[in-house]
């Protein structure tokens, strides 16, 4: 079995990290959500991938009910000031702990500051590298072998 | 009262404990071992239906019409959907809930998705045991989902009692289905895509077939017409799978079988405590060592050796291994 026994010593066996990955809101382009789900997929990571057009509860529960470490949400819309707070919100209001949070595209620096000061993980716009963002994505679930 | 506080939580239906031990036992951790223990008296209540066929055929938009359908009866439903892992880095996209359509906030229901992590028939590990946990957690259906299937991936058998192949029209001619594998799981065939030509034959073809198909227990597979895009023809299989659960409390052929897949997890449970055993035994123990550099020098042969492997660990005197005096197998 490939991966899983990276901590080969009894029990504790490591497991794959769990993302989510979601386009919230009503953007129709998930091509960089799919090429980040892919390259998240080759880092030995699990990725439950939603998919477009969901809303702020249904990518908690989803990511409730898989036990997910991490939670990626993908905007173009320009929604991002509405929409990640919000999900970031439900986390807290539902007392959902150890689930962090991250976000990509079209967002810009001032927003992205106040995004990371409500708790946001990391932030990744265009040009940043698939390299940088699975680095980003084990270092927020906390563990470093996926 | 069950000592771990996931697992009380998890009677009195908290998703979030569920989940967790999900994560658990899909890990095989001890504490994922210890909680099955003690939820095994709330477990074999509820109605499991497994639902396999090829890539690509409609099982996720098909399972997703069955929730809504159950859902509306007041029933409460898990789903389990598995996707594969890569082979290479270990990796999924698990992507069964996209198409799975789910109502926002809906208590009743709980999906996991999972993926195969190295196992191979269709199923992962920890599939058979997340039933369990759903079941604990008092859900009346649990639904498990296979990987889009080959023709060998039979594995939904050890864990669901009604298992549904589904199908679409154009598959392939009556030979196909004569062919060892899928179709001799099958306790319904669910055509799905109904609303495309070919349909009314491929039903009457697999209807002909059902007969001869179903040699090992005295149920003749029942063959449903359905279309998840037009919503027609879920009330006919949720019958036939209500059919099928009540032949299996009362035939004998069904448990026969249910003895058989006891009999097989036992084996499964017992090769993985002997497996870990022996991985821990081959690294951490000095005589074992030594075995290894004396096979690895050819002065054992690894027949012999294996049987010293088992002696030690069974406790059973073992064949005593003839050691070569003479003529070492030559370093490569």
């Amino acid at each position: 079995m490939p991966n899983r026994s990276k901590n080969t010593k009894g029990s504790g066996k490591s497991r794959p990290i769990r993302v989510i990955i979601a386009k919230p809101g009503l953007d129709g382009h998930d091509r960089g959500a799919k090429v980040v789900a892919r390259a998240l997929r080759d880092a030995g990571m699990e990725v439950i991938y939603l998919g477009l057009r969901q809303t702020p509860e249904s990518i908690v529960d989803a990511a409730i009910e898989e036990d997910a470490d991490v939670i990626g949400l993908s905007l173009l819309s320009g929604a991002h000031m509405t929409l990640v707070p919000r999900v970031v919100k439900i986390l807290k209001d539902r007392k959902v702990r150890g689930i962090s949070v991250f976000a990509g595209g079209i967002i810009p620096d001032e927003d992205a500051r106040r995004l990371r000061s409500m708790g946001i993980k990391a932030i990744f716009g265009p040009g940043a590298t698939l390299e940088s963002i699975i680095h980003q994505v084990r270092q927020t679930a906390g563990r470093h072998a996926a | 009262m069950p000592p771990d506080p996931l697992v009380r939580r998890l009677l009195k239906g908290d998703r979030v404990a569920l989940a967790k031990l999900i994560t658990e036992v899909e890990s095989g951790s001890p504490q994922g071992t210890e909680a099955l223990r003690s939820i095994y008296p709330h477990t074999g209540k509820a109605t499991v239906v497994g639902f396999t066929g090829p890539l690509g055929v409609g099982k996720s938009s098909l399972i997703s019409r069955m929730v809504g359908h159950l859902r509306k009866k007041g029933l409460k439903v898990g789903v389990i959907a598995v996707d594969p892992s890569s082979p290479f880095t270990g990796g999924a996209v698990l992507g069964d809930r996209i198409r799975l359509n789910l109502p926002p906030g809906d208590k009743g229901l709980f999906v996991r998705s999972m993926a195969t992590r190295g196992q191979s028939g269709g199923l992962s590990q920890g599939t058979r045991d997340t039933v369990r946990l759903m079941e604990a957690f008092g859900m009346d259906v649990v639904i498990v989902e296979t990987v889009g299937s080959g023709q060998s991936d039979v594995n939904v058998r050890d864990v669901a009692t009604t298992r549904v192949v589904v199908l679409v029209p154009h598959l392939g001619d009556d030979i196909q289905s004569l062919k060892a594998g899928l179709f001799e799981i099958a306790d319904i065939f669910a055509v799905n895509k109904s609303d495309l030509p070919g349909a009314p034959e491929a039903v009457r073809h697999l209807r002909e077939m059902a007969g001869i198909l179903m040699a090992r227990t005295s149920w003749r597979a029942d063959v449903v017409e359905c279309s998840a895009l037009n919503a027609t023809g879920i009330e006919d299989l949720w019958k036939s799978i209500e059919r099928h659960e009540e032949f299996a409390r009362k035939d004998s052929s069904a448990r026969e079988e249910l003895a058989e897949r006891t009999a097989k997890e036992l084996r499964e449970l017992v090769q993985h405590k002997m497996d870990e055993r022996v991985r821990l035994l081959l690294s951490e123990d000095e005589g074992m060592q030594k075995l290894i550099q004396e096979v690895s020098e050819g002065r054992i042969d690894p027949y012999s050796g294996s049987e010293l492997l088992l002696g030690r660990i069974t406790g059973l005197p073992s064949k005593s291994p003839p050691k070569r005096k003479t003529t070492p197998r030559s370093a490569r």
